[in-house]
């Protein structure tokens, strides 16, 4: 593996990591704010 | 530009914080901006939750019960109130400081106020001291609201020049979505904390600012500014651009020169305060239409559905305005809008709870929607070398708009019931109210259009940048 294609493998892994570090939380607040919802039609 | 040359040779390594540091490598992800941008929405999107709070705070001294010395709500209301204030304050005034001094420092700063905020509240808590509470959430935390808000939108218009909606949609999403992680989040960290000598609020500020800076930071270090001369892979500016959409740029102090600026000013004003009174009431509001029908447990459920769809909005809409356009996707939030609230009062008489709860979840769709797509008809108009200042000032219109919404709904709900109309139906007329807001705005945002080229920014006044 060339450095640059290892760069840019590592570049894709922080990206996952990063997104999944907004987007889980998010999606724990979205589940939440679901259940809740659901109450209505309940 | 040179500067920005010198520091990628590394000639002279630029400061850390400095906005010439940010300008990304070559062969940087776009795509890294938005959970930056992200990471800082998401915590300030936490002043939508601040209510859980009030209750917790009229019981600081009394702990099981409001004590005679314990804080009223009124009082505890003027901290909200003080913090949206000071966002539109310091994203007005603040907006021109971040072209300046570029995102980076900016989100920073955010992080300080908005995590010292908080710090500065838990003392105020801890001595019962309520100037504390004003001065620590209320005007540092609301100063890093509207830095917080501001900073990154503006990044990420010029990384997503072919797809602004989206991004600025992307964003401002998280700001919608902040509260529903800050809600349950708090209550957990008050249980957590709550003893027999503590509501536990005090020790829920100090986690919560510690968070919100720690996470607020991460995104001001990741977060990086397009070099000036990139563009996105495959992509070419197109060669005949569209009625409105200017390649030309237009300066912060000028831009307020134009009609189209308070246009576009009264268009969010007017889409902000109609969406704005029916959130604050929403709870109370299917109470009182579907007696019998709607607990208030099931009503607390609809509140939840109606920060769905406002979160959803801001992304849905936002991204489709790449596609339609700015000025055509605020012509669907008027002229939706206006028939949904019309239509209202309709459903709610013939007793359709679907068709009522759906209605609103469209409006606030259309009110989050509206928040998201102003920062990229905003580049559209002025170019954006200055958004985020210009956006910034903008956003005064929220700050208006949260004041004017909630007292419309308010007084006239007062004044119906005052006269002998029944509750459950003196919603209507604040409904034709609101259609009515819509009804104007639309009007507004008809009248805009492409600014006149005396307004534009030469090139040496825009390599000067000023």
């Amino acid at each position: 593996m060339t450095t640059q294609a290892a760069e840019k493998s590592s570049n894709k892994v922080l990206m996952a990591i990063f997104w999944l570090y907004v987007l889980v939380p998010l999606a724990w607040g979205v589940t939440n704010t679901l259940t809740q919802a659901m109450k209505l039609f309940g | 530009m040179s500067s920005v040359a010198d520091s990628t040779r590394g000639a002279q390594p630029a400061p850390f914080f400095s906005k010439e540091a940010t300008v990304a490598p070559p062969g940087f992800s776009r795509w890294m901006v938005p959970p930056a941008a992200l990471a800082v929405h998401l915590c300030i999107g936490q002043a939508y939750a601040f209510s859980v709070f009030n209750a917790p705070l009229t019981k600081v001294i009394g702990i099981t019960a409001s004590a005679p010395d314990d804080w009223s709500l009124t009082t505890l209301g003027w901290i909200f109130s003080l913090a949206i204030v000071f966002l539109g304050l310091s994203a007005a005034f603040g907006g021109k400081w971040l072209e300046r001094v570029g995102p980076r420092r900016t989100m920073l700063t955010a992080a300080c106020c908005f995590g010292g905020g908080f710090l500065v509240s838990a003392l105020g808590v801890y001595l019962h001291q309520i100037a504390l509470l004003y001065l620590g959430y209320g005007v540092i935390g609301g100063i890093g609201l509207g830095l917080g808000y501001v900073s990154p939108v503006s990044t990420l218009i010029r990384w997503f020049p072919d797809r602004r909606g989206m991004a600025t949609g992307l964003a401002i999403m998280g700001f919608g979505g902040g509260a529903m992680i800050a809600a349950p989040l708090s209550v957990m960290l008050m249980k957590h904390f709550a003893s027999e000598t503590s509501v536990g609020v005090a020790q829920t500020f100090v986690v919560l600012g510690i968070a919100y800076f720690i996470s607020m930071s991460i995104g001001a270090l990741a977060i990086r500014v397009p070099a000036p001369d990139w563009k996105p892979a495959n992509w070419t500016p197109p060669a005949t651009t569209k009625k409105l959409v200017s390649s030309e740029h237009v300066h912060i102090d000028e831009a307020l020169k134009t009609p189209q600026f308070y246009l576009i000013w009264l268009v969010l004003f007017l889409n902000v305060t109609a969406g704005i009174g029916v959130l604050g009431q929403a709870s109370v509001m299917i109470q009182e239409s579907f007696k019998d029908t709607v607990s208030a447990g099931a009503a607390a459920g609809f509140v939840g559905l109606l920060s769905l769809f406002n979160m959803g909005g801001r992304f849905v809409w936002a991204s489709a305005s790449d596609w339609v356009g700015r000025k055509n996707t605020y012509f669907i939030f008027f002229v939706f809008g206006a028939l949904l609230y019309y239509a209202v009062p309709q459903f709610a008489q013939s007793g359709n709870i679907v068709l009522f709860v759906l209605a609103f979840c469209l409006i606030l769709s259309m009110y989050g929607g509206g928040f998201a797509t102003v920062p990229a008809y905003l580049a559209d108009m002025f170019g954006t070398a200055f958004v985020g200042g210009i956006h910034g000032r903008l956003l005064t219109a929220w700050a208006a708009a949260g004041v004017a919404g909630p007292v419309l709904v308010n007084y006239v709900r007062a004044y119906q019931v005052a006269h002998g109309v029944a509750k459950a139906d003196a919603y209507t007329m604040t409904v034709h109210i609101m259609a009515l807001l819509l009804v104007s705005g639309f009007v507004c945002n008809l009248l805009v259009r492409r600014v006149h080229e005396k307004h534009h920014m030469s090139e040496t006044q825009l390599a000067a940048g000023k």
